[in-house]
């Protein structure tokens, strides 16, 4: 028994398998043809069915224009944009897994992220992804726009591009209430106190004093869209919660509804832009 | 040395800054063959990196900078420095070729067709992993910031919004929040919405080019160049407690004291103009603010017919276009030339509000 095993390593010691076989064993094998369905894609067949056959490949047309892929064309920064949200994603699964939002805990959890995690950049890979999200987001439209891809077409997914953009401002504003530090809290108040200048929604807006049913004021500090966002009259504990919600549930739901929807128009349009 | 820093600092005021910036804008766009050159982008470049090092030199400049939430500012600057010249330098190249009756760069390849495993995939793979690393090294040399736990108690002055929303904070000083934290912002993201349906020009598709759609690229870029980033930069490095102005290497004094004794219209034509009747300011609001709200009234629905009929170029675009496109891209193109327009009155004549009506709050 353990002769023939010898043996048989002898003889495989002896006559080498070539790098060249060994893939050829992986590609043709049951594993790796019950995972991908196809031989390792370095003929035009099996290219094609690397994208046919992956679930996230097939977001790709199968061939697309060779202007289309160079990058000083694309300069990559809506696939960026959609790595930073992954990243985002994935960092921000790990954070809330330590943090909790509430007035009592939120700070000090964010301490204890940086002082009792060894190496720990989670929060910094969340925070600078989400800066560089932002810029990347950015970029994406003014190459779009200087490329004049928004042209017929494609008008509709440049309008959801818009919405895209002022989720991603939304997101990245939502979030940086959460480590409830004098900067988050302050920035926040700065930035949510123009609520309350809402035309007719908000109580110091124009127009919200003439909603008035028999004298009784029906837009007031208690009840106007800046109560409503904040869950208060200033930014509390309330407003730290809805944020965290809208920051961790409701926006990247949103979002990411917008994006499928985004990625699937790209190529409902025609693919990438080109000339004609 | 301190007479450098004194300099430029007298330099800097929003006046010189707006109108700088909007000098800058004329230049890019005049100029365009020449700065795109790449060697001469290269010393152009090299010119900003050596001020900036040496502006470094600068305590109060060195503190602000280094923040940690500031560095994005940086990124974002010198990025969309670069793309703007990587897509005006393309746009160069493909105009001088669109001159001589050659198709754009783009052409050549656009109609060869690539797999896109590899060709696509691979590209995707080493950006993503660029960028991962990128996003690795910045997040283990820069510590998030965390500053004192949140508390009502005390306010930081300043107090500033996000980075990207500066530019809107900036817009504070000149309308009241209804407006610039309200009303503009929904309008820009209904004007960006907008523009591929006003945008009617088939040319320009797919390529880069300036010359054939110089009326599409001119107002975007102005308004993403001079009215958003050169704003979030100003928000950043020049506006300080108060909401005060400082020269770049001014030292954020708490108790710097400027005069605001700004005037409304209505004072403008009640107290001065016609105070010669002696009436003075009428109790009735609606009288009181006659005048601007005519202003006003003549600004948005009676000059844009006026100038259309004056104007050879607008009676083509009106043609061209149709009456509900244009009036779409008159009235967002008026409502984006409101801030300056309230800019150059606001620093010229110290107006306050052209229309003020604070007892239901409608100040313009």
């Amino acid at each position: 028994m353990l002769e023939g095993l010898k043996k048989k390593i002898d003889e495989m010691m002896a006559n080498k398998p070539s790098p060249e076989a060994v893939k050829n064993a992986i590609a043709e094998g049951q594993i790796w043809k019950s995972i991908f369905r196809h031989g390792y894609p370095d003929t035009p067949r099996n290219r094609i069915m690397a994208v046919l056959s992956n679930v996230f490949l097939h977001l790709h047309p199968v061939k697309v224009r060779h202007s289309g892929v160079k990058m000083s064309y694309t300069w990559c920064m809506g696939g960026l944009s959609f790595f930073l949200f992954l990243n985002l994603t994935v960092t921000g699964v790990l954070l809330m897994f330590y943090y909790r939002p509430t007035a009592e805990y939120a700070y000090y959890d964010i301490v204890a992220l940086r002082e009792h995690v060894p190496l720990g950049i989670m929060r910094e890979l969340h925070r600078w992804g989400a800066h560089a999200m932002v810029i990347a987001v950015w970029l994406h439209m003014f190459r779009v726009f200087m490329t004049g891809s928004y042209k017929p077409p494609r008008e509709f997914n440049w309008v959801i591009g818009v919405v895209l953009l002022l989720l991603t401002l939304l997101l990245s504003f939502t979030g940086y209430l959460l480590p409830w530090d004098q900067l988050a809290m302050w920035a926040i108040t700065v930035g949510t106190n123009m609520a309350r200048a809402t035309p007719f929604l908000g109580y110091e807006g124009p127009g919200a004093s003439m909603l008035q049913v028999g004298g009784v004021k029906l837009v007031t500090g208690g009840s106007d869209i800046h109560f409503a966002l904040l869950g208060g009259h200033f930014v509390s504990e309330a407003t730290l919660l809805r944020f965290y919600v809208l920051h961790c549930v409701f926006i990247p739901i949103v979002a990411a509804t917008l994006m499928a929807i985004h990625f699937w128009r790209v190529r409902k349009d025609g693919g990438i832009s080109g000339p004609l | 040395m301190h007479f450098i820093v004194d300099v430029i600092n007298s330099l800097f005021n929003p006046v010189t800054y707006f109108f700088g910036s909007l000098i800058g804008f004329v230049a890019m766009i005049h100029y365009r063959e020449k700065w795109t050159e790449p060697q001469l982008a290269l010393k152009i470049l090299g010119g900003v990196v050596v001020a900036l090092i040496l502006a470094m030199f600068n305590d109060h400049f060195r503190d602000i900078s280094t923040k940690s939430d500031n560095v994005p500012i940086f990124i974002m600057v010198f990025g969309v420095g670069f793309f703007t010249w990587l897509s005006f330098r393309q746009a160069v190249v493909n105009d001088r070729r669109l001159a001589q009756g050659q198709p754009p760069v783009e052409k050549e390849t656009s109609d060869k067709k690539v797999y896109v495993w590899p060709d696509l995939v691979y590209v995707e793979f080493i950006a993503t992993i660029v960028a991962g690393i990128a996003l690795l090294v910045w997040s283990l040399c820069l510590h998030a910031p965390l500053e004192e736990s949140a508390t009502q108690a005390w306010t930081p002055n300043p107090s500033k919004a996000p980075w990207y929303f500066l530019g809107l904070q900036e817009m504070l000083v000149y309308y009241d929040p209804w407006l610039a934290g309200v009303v503009f912002p929904s309008l820009i993201v209904v004007g960006l919405m907008a523009i591929p349906y006003i945008d009617k020009n088939p040319k320009g598709a797919g390529y880069y080019t300036f010359n054939e759609r110089k009326f599409a690229i001119l107002p975007f870029m102005f308004g993403f160049l001079v009215l958003w980033v050169s704003l979030i930069f100003l928000g950043t490095f020049l506006r300080g407690p108060g909401w005060n102005f400082f020269g770049p290497f001014e030292e954020w004094d708490l108790h710097k004291v400027v005069v605001l004794n700004n005037v409304n219209l209505s004072e403008y034509f009640w107290v001065k103009l016609l105070g010669f009747l002696g009436i003075g300011l009428p109790h009735n609001p609606i009288i009181r603010e006659l005048p601007g709200s005519l202003l006003i009234g003549a600004y948005l629905i009676a000059l844009p017919p006026w100038l259309t009929k004056k104007s050879a170029f607008l009676m083509g675009l009106l043609e061209r276009m149709g009456v509900a496109r244009y009036a779409v891209l008159i009235f967002l193109a008026f409502s984006m030339a409101a801030l300056p327009i309230k800019m150059l009155l606001r620093w010229s004549i110290h107006l306050k509000y052209i229309v003020a009506i604070p007892e239901v709050f409608f100040n313009i």
